[in-house]
């Protein structure tokens, strides 16, 4: 359904994404995963349109997000629904006017027909009975639950999940996940999970993406990546600190940079 | 141990980072033009964004208008006590009148007014969309197919160019009057006077300069403030600095804009 | 919902206030339009004009009857002003008009005597009799001459 062609993003002189290729495919989950800056939130914000890439292309099926118009940007974010890492509710809105929010830009749908939509989206992730909270009064938790609600609101296709359960409890990090899993079975909608929380990812994940320096470096369902003999694959699964993914990511030599004050001038 | 060429090294520096400061500044300038040049754009498109430019008129026009009152007044007063012990040093009094509402109309309300509404209702759009930036919201929007540009910064334009000549007028007058009252009810002048010259030397152009210098100012604050705010730095820090700029930038280019005005206006 | 009207009463008050705030300094202080405009006009030449400024006022008697509307040079030699003279007021053509100062800094007004004739001056008329202003350089140069004479 979505697939990424020699995709690439630089930042000044910084690769966040490498030339990567990946392919996901409808009514499934895909989980991306990977340390922090190994590029899969630069890979969820292109797949998104929210950013260029400097080279490649990113295909909807037929349309390439390439020179895209707005217009039909537009309306291929309307098919899509996104879940932010800091859940990015609308500030001003109380939850229910958030949840409301798309249908009420989008659709002629009676205030009624609205109301009674947004009831359903708020008992999906169970927060019925929180609509006159500000976004201000939640807890990280339900933030994020209230915003996947609002990403649910139109019935998207395509849903983009980023970080959804960092900084989130076990018991709170497992419902959100267990939701994301139940909820793409039932309605048939295509997951895009980025995560570094191995746990949750490959607990829900149909097919995994393990990116490492801005590069696929795995590819596969979840038994295949547990079962990986990629010592980089194992290290990361396993959470250990040392291994081929070195802690350092300095390039530099250490006594180089202690011997070189700063303020001396070399003579030489 | 020569000092020749260190003091050249500095000369470098310094002209070279006044370049570099002078073409960022030239660089954001223009990008700020197109930012709400591009964002001005959806005002006579779909969706109509009626209702927001109504909610930010409540916002910075209607939240403004006590600040405005007050300064006003106190503008007024102090022009109306520092005209008089300087006019009845001539024993000519009787131009009070005149002397305060030129004042007053031609440059402090439209340059106080705007001051005001830099510092109160500028600095609040900038930080408000830096933190939008920051939490994300405006991608949201954007992921929503709600255009940031016609729903956040357009409305914020609109209603400063709106509120600001409204806002200068009501300070005009609020100013007029309290000077009225300190120079007829608490000095002494004669009140007949005070208005007589007041309406003889008031032309019709001093009131267009003093619109013309409201209108002008709104519309500079509200793409100013609106473009430190879409373009922050997304860090807490980012948007505090560019609440910082936002109300520097603001108030020079208010003086700045002044000067070029007045100039036409004479 | 309901929030939101009030919020819309509200900036229509707000917008209603600042828009009478506006036509009341047009119409009161600067007369622009209706109110002010109800006068007729009157030219009148003088030799030496004084410095005078368009917007000074026209007196009669000490009453305030008018504005100087402008201030030209005429023929490369002498200065040309119109006169804005309020409705109801009637100038004899034989009136005097006369460039003078108010106070000792104060400022130019055009000032006015009415003459004894029967007739008055209609609108784009001409006021014929001018004093000049008077020059205190010249005064004081001339008293000092004539002095030491």
């Amino acid at each position: 359904m979505i697939r990424t062609e020699k995709l690439s993003r630089h930042f000044d002189d910084v690769v966040a994404l490498d030339s990567t290729d990946i392919h996901i495919k409808e009514h499934q989950t895909t989980v991306v995963m990977g340390g922090s800056g190994s590029g899969k939130t630069t890979l969820l914000r292109l797949l998104a349109g929210l950013e260029c890439p400097t080279s490649g292309h990113i295909w909807y099926g037929k349309d390439d997000l390439n020179g895209i118009s707005q217009k039909n940007l537009y309306k291929l974010r309307s098919r899509m629904g996104m879940v932010f890492q800091y859940s990015a509710l609308l500030n001003s809105l109380s939850v229910y006017d958030n949840v409301a929010f798309p249908l009420v830009e989008h659709t002629q749908l009676d205030e009624s027909v609205i109301h009674t939509m947004v009831t359903m989206k708020l008992e999906q992730v169970g927060l019925r009975g929180f609509e006159k909270f500000m976004p201000s009064q939640l807890s990280g938790g339900m933030a994020k639950r209230v915003a996947f609600a609002r990403a649910l609101a139109m019935d998207p296709e395509i849903v983009f999940f980023d970080e959804p359960t960092s900084g989130l409890d076990p018991i709170s990090a497992g419902v959100i996940a267990s939701l994301i899993g139940d909820l793409t079975q039932r309605t048939k909608m295509t997951s895009i999970v980025v995560t570094h929380d191995v746990h949750a990812g490959l607990a829900i994940a149909d097919h995994v993406i393990l990116l490492w320096q801005g590069k696929v470096i795995a590819e596969g369902t979840s038994d295949v990546i547990r079962h990986s003999d990629d010592a980089r694959v194992q290290q990361f699964i396993e959470g250990r600190p040392d291994g081929p993914i070195p802690f350092s990511r300095s390039e530099t030599s250490y006594i180089e940079d202690l011997l070189h004050k700063p303020g001396t001038v070399r003579m030489s | 141990m020569n000092n020749e060429p260190a003091q050249q090294n500095n000369a470098i520096l310094f002209f070279g980072s006044l370049g570099r400061w002078f073409l960022r500044a030239i660089e954001s300038m223009g990008d700020a033009t197109v930012l709400s040049v591009t964002s001005l754009a959806h005002l006579f498109a779909k969706p109509w964004q009626g209702k927001h430019i109504v909610i930010q008129l409540y916002a910075l026009g209607v939240g403004s208008f006590v600040i405005i009152a007050i300064t006003g007044a106190f503008t007024g007063m102090v022009l109306a006590l520092q005209g008089y012990y300087t006019l009845a040093k001539f024993g000519s009094e009787s131009l009070l009148g005149s002397g305060v509402a030129l004042a007053i109309i031609r440059e402090l309300g439209p340059v106080l007014g705007a001051f005001m509404m830099v510092g109160r209702a500028g600095s609040s759009i900038t930080a408000e969309i830096g933190i939008m930036r920051v939490t994300e919201q405006l991608d949201a929007l954007q992921m929503m197919a709600v255009n940031p540009k016609a729903r956040i910064i357009l409305p914020r334009i609109i209603a400063m160019i709106i509120s600001l000549p409204l806002l200068v007028s009501m300070f005009d007058i609020i100013g007029l009057g309290a000077g009225y009252i300190v120079g007829v009810e608490l000095l002494g002048v004669n009140g007949g006077a005070f208005i007589g010259e007041m309406i003889a030397k008031i032309t019709p152009m001093d009131l267009y300069a003093g619109w013309v210098k409201a209108l002008g100012f709104g519309i500079l604050i509200g793409v100013i403030c609106t473009y430190m705010g879409y373009r922050a730095t997304p860090t807490t820090e980012g948007v505090a600095k560019a609440t910082t700029q936002a109300v520097v930038a603001g108030s020079v280019g208010v003086l700045i804009l002044d000067y070029i005005l007045t100039s036409f206006f004479l | 919902m309901q929030s939101y009207r009030k919020t819309e009463i509200t900036v229509g008050i707000f917008v209603f206030l600042g828009i009478m705030a506006m036509a009341w300094m047009a119409i009161k202080l600067g007369q622009i339009g209706g109110l002010g405009s109800s006068g007729y006009n009157v030219s009148a030449t003088f030799d030496d004009a004084g410095g005078l400024r368009a917007g000074a006022d026209v007196m009669l008697a000490g009453v305030s009857i008018g504005r100087v509307a402008s201030v030209q040079l005429k023929d490369q030699d002498e200065a040309l002003l119109q006169l804005e003279i309020q409705q109801g007021v009637e100038l004899t053509t034989d009136a005097i008009a006369a460039v003078r100062t108010k106070g000792i800094i104060g400022e130019r007004y055009v000032r006015i005597s009415q003459g004894a004739d029967d007739k008055i001056i209609a609108n784009h008329g001409e006021i014929e009799e001018t004093e000049s202003a008077i020059n205190i350089e010249d005064l004081i140069s001339k008293y000092i001459f004539s002095s030491s004479e």
